[in-house]
């Protein structure tokens, strides 16, 4: 980090310290570099330069908080916050003191260098080998890389500072025959360079092979298998609320009190790891500097920990997970960071073979617009398909799946054994007993 | 920044077209979660951005850092030329100067600080309050942005955008089975618009505790009925993400599918997009690109007369400019977007369109909305049965999902109450939460897919 951006930081620090009990410093920068595809064709090259500073402090017990996006009035950062503490939340936590963390690689030399022209010839790779399937395609992509640096210090004398670098491929493609519009599309994250297109274009090259038969299911309860994308789209925006710790609190968790009970199927096991290697949500210590660790939220099938942050974790009388997150310009708040979901024992392909008549689901649109503090999830079949005895014999439409995830998972069929990542998501293809399936026509 | 320094990045590049968005921000944030008031926060920000377009390519450099303008002009327009090799096709207006400083009857802007944590603290107190319930979610933002845009055609522009945003939400809850009811509230700035709704807030909370008794639909097609507020977000995610040209003007199908003079509906149907339409959330003089707002029809009668455009939409498909490109802020570029989107309203009464039905749902209020263009999928804050002409029995929330070419088609009856909803936000291209409203009377709408369990 730049000498003179930490001058500045300690001072606002020590400016802080005059005024408050506590006080820490949130400084990062992202420097962001997208290329960006429409209509087949190559459309925009950005470069996004951003950072944001953000002082949190106690006085008389309150918390106090202010951002700004430059260094260059300290003063007014300070009295901001100031005047903010006296109507702030009661702080129920005392910052950390200097600690270990541990090493967790989220730095790519070969990301940060990598050149403009070599992330066009990748974009264009990639559109050009998924319209080599189907030419009618339409193509939107993006190559984007960037790095983030990070520097927290706080009055007990916390400090962290890391540095990151990130690298996105995506494509999406869209085929209209009249009125019916065929979305595809995958991509790929991490903290390294990718410079492979083969994982992403054979991904939407099966997608298009898959949907080019088409196929009606009746309205009923059967099987829905879940893919990654399915599995993500589907049932892990429940899973995420209900094991914050900040909900938890509320007592409006359904898995308040639960901890230590089976309340899912054997099969599932389910982690927050901050910790693995080069993934886009990984780090050393969290946005509070508390060290990193892998929590397990379900161990076969067993109710495990919950998600705290400083703040939350204090009010629980618990200690902190490492979870505090920040989001753009807001305080810290208990948040996942790399959820996985671990693999188990059974291919798709051996699932599929089970099923009589059932849904393989690729993405459910809108599942998450719903009660999903309760559990439940509706959505569109936007890319699924129909199996009959045991084979998948074409894309759904006018398709709904709903559910309660704390059945739906209760009675969890089959955790498959190929996982992969969807975002900041691990998780194999899961197989759901009997799922409500609503259809038009 | 002043107004000649802007003038001087501007000059003497080698770009076809160069504009320059520069961006002040204060903001409020205050959330409430349970018996404690979470959150208090006043952020502000500053920032611009280059955007530079060479022979059809662009080039885009955000920033926080103001200094060296004359360098961002140069790096966006090497980035546009490096892209651009073809024409360059970007619908003429005229330059406009013009100055706007704009406020709010009660602007958010003037109100302390005090004044807004104790309001949401009532509103808070209000659902805490209703028996059974058991936590609650309150949160109040509101932010003002002065945005100042030039570009290399002489335009000149000042705009205070003042925007005030507000959602409660009840839960309840009985052992494993927790239910929860919200409201979302908005306006342009007038803080006034979103005080004094302690009876709608307290009704919300109720709802949450009897949601816990109600039952569910079962899936399937069903004749629903929605209120004003649910259909203007049907009305935006059905239709109104359709009409954005910015997905139809290099994609051949999609222009014939999207041909003006398609009949999408029967001739009682009206839809309408517009920032020229006042004192909506959605409401400016001049859109991101300096091209004044307008009032667009996008269906007149059941036929396709109109769609929302940006300069370069409207060049390649040769059709009039709508001031529809916005930018959520100076991080991004501005791309197509609604406004206030709103169905206009026809004679039937509510009475009448639920009087017709034997067996059906009405739905009101909102969750959420999203859209693939044909498909969408929008869901219900509030659901009833219907039956025999009258309105039952509460049920648990219900997802509405259909596709636009056949749902229009089935709407059947518009009402005479035309309703503008202005809480929420629209989320396109990653810039999320826009300002936006939308609205429609009652309608009913024949076979609709529900998703329930």
């Amino acid at each position: 980090m730049d000498q003179s951006v930490k001058l500045k930081l300690e001072d606002v620090l020590s400016r802080a310290k005059k005024d408050a009990e506590q006080a820490e410093v949130f400084f990062s920068a992202v420097d962001d570099t997208p290329v960006i595809f429409e209509a087949n064709r190559l459309k925009q090259l950005q470069t996004n330069e951003g950072m944001i500073v953000a002082l949190r402090l106690v006085k008389n017990g309150r918390i106090g908080f202010s951002t700004a996006t430059s260094l260059d009035d300290i003063g007014s950062l300070v009295s901001r916050a100031v005047e903010v503490a006296q109507f702030g939340a009661v702080a129920r936590f005392e910052l950390p003191d200097r600690r270990l963390f541990p090493r967790v690689s989220m730095h790519d030399p070969q990301a940060e260098s990598f050149e403009i022209e070599r992330m066009v010839d990748l974009g264009q790779a990639l559109i050009d080998r998924v319209r080599g399937h189907t030419p009618d395609l339409l193509c939107d992509a993006s190559v984007g890389k960037g790095m983030a640096s990070l520097c927290i210090m706080n009055s007990k004398g916390g400090q962290a500072e890391f540095k990151k670098t990130f690298f996105v491929l995506g494509v999406e493609g869209n085929l209209i025959k009249d009125t019916d519009m065929l979305f595809v599309g995958d991509g790929e994250s991490s903290c390294q360079a990718i410079a492979d297109i083969d994982t992403v274009a054979n991904s939407v090259v099966r997608q298009l092979e898959l949907a080019k038969r088409q196929a009606s299911v009746s309205s009923g309860s059967m099987p829905v298998i879940f893919t990654p994308h399915g599995v993500v789209s589907g049932l892990i925006a429940p899973l995420t609320v209900a094991f914050n710790g900040r909900v938890v609190l509320q007592k409006v968790s359904p898995l308040m009190g639960k901890v230590g009970q089976k309340v899912f199927g054997e099969l599932l096991s389910l982690r927050d790891d901050p910790t693995l290697d080069f993934r886009p949500r990984s780090r050393p210590c969290d946005d509070e500097g508390i060290a990193s660790r892998n929590t397990y939220l379900v161990k076969h099938g067993v109710v495990g920990d919950f998600l705290y942050d400083l703040q939350t974790a204090g009010m629980a009388g618990v200690q902190s997970t490492g979870s505090g997150d920040r989001v753009g310009a807001s305080l810290p708040a208990p948040s996942t960071s790399n959820l996985v979901v671990e693999a188990s024992g059974v291919t798709l392909a051996e699932m599929v073979r089970e099923v009589k008549e059932g849904l393989l689901v690729e993405q459910l649109m809108g599942a998450s617009q719903t009660n999903v503090l309760g559990g439940d999830f509706s959505g569109n079949v936007l890319l699924g398909y129909k199996i009959e005895k045991g084979e998948i014999v074409g894309r759904v439409k006018n398709t709904v799946v709903s559910g309660n995830v704390y059945q739906a998972l209760n009675q969890v069929e089959a955790v498959g054994s190929e996982a992969r990542w969807v975002g900041s998501v691990s998780t194999p293809p899961i197989m759901c007993a009997g799922l409500a399936v609503g259809s038009k026509g | 920044m002043n107004r000649d320094m802007l003038a001087k990045a501007l000059k003497g590049h080698e770009a076809d077209y160069v504009e320059i968005r520069l961006e002040e921000r204060r903001a409020t944030g205050i959330r409430y979660r349970g018996r404690e008031l979470e959150d208090v926060s006043q952020p502000t920000s500053s920032g611009g951005n280059v955007r530079a377009l060479a022979k059809g390519g662009w080039g885009f450099v955000s920033f926080n850092d103001l200094g060296d303008l004359q360098e961002k002009v140069k790096l966006a327009v090497r980035q546009a030329r490096l892209v651009g090799h073809d024409s360059t096709r970007f619908a003429p207006v005229s330059p406009v100067k013009d100055v706007l400083q704009e406020l709010a009857v009660k602007d958010a802007s003037k109100v302390t600080l005090a004044e807004k944590v104790e309001m949401a603290g009532r509103y808070n107190d209000t659902i805490m309050g209703v028996s059974k319930v058991e936590s609650s979610v309150v949160v109040y933002s509101d932010r003002r942005r002065k945005v100042t845009f030039a570009n290399s055609e002489g335009s000149y522009i000042e705009q205070t955008y003042s925007d005030v945003s507000m959602r409660v939400t009840a839960m309840a809850r009985d052992g494993g089975d927790v239910q929860q009811a919200g409201l979302s509230m908005g306006s342009r700035g007038d803080f006034g618009q979103v005080e004094g709704q302690h009876r709608e807030v307290e009704e919300i909370a109720r709802r949450a505790v009897e949601l816990l008794s109600a039952p569910k639909a079962k899936s399937g097609e069903y004749t629903v009925v929605l209120d004003p507020i649910l259909a203007g977000v049907f009305t935006h995610e059905a239709f109104g993400h359709l009409s954005e040209a910015d997905f139809t003007y290099e994609n051949e199908r999609m222009k014939e599918l999207m041909v003006l003079g398609r009949q999408f509906g029967a001739r009682h149907l009206n839809i309408v997009d517009g920032a020229a339409v006042p004192g909506l959330r959605g409401s400016f003089k001049y859109d991101d690109e300096g091209v004044p707002a307008t009032k667009t029809y996008l269906i007149k009668e059941g036929v396709l007369v109109g769609r929302l455009h940006s300069r370069e939409t409207a060049a390649k498909m040769g059709e009039p400019t709508t001031g529809n490109a916005r930018a959520i802020d100076y991080q991004h570029p501005p791309i197509v977007r609604m406004t206030n989107t709103y169905i206009e309203p026809q004679k039937v009464t509510f009475d009448e369109m639920i009087s017709e039905i034997k067996e059906g749902i009405y739905a009101r209020n909102w969750y959420g909305g999203t859209t693939s263009m044909e498909m969408f999928t929008f869901s219900a804050g509030e659901a009833y049965a219907i039956r025999n002409g009258r309105v039952a029995e509460l049920l648990r929330p219900v997802v509405l999902t259909g596709n636009v070419f056949t749902t229009l088609q089935n709407i059947d009856a518009i009402g005479n109450d035309l309703d503008m909803n202005q809480g929420g936000g629209c989320g396109k291209g990653g810039q999320s939460p826009l300002p936006v409203s939308n609205g429609s009377p009652h309608i009913r709408i024949r076979s609709c897919l529900v998703g329930g369990a």
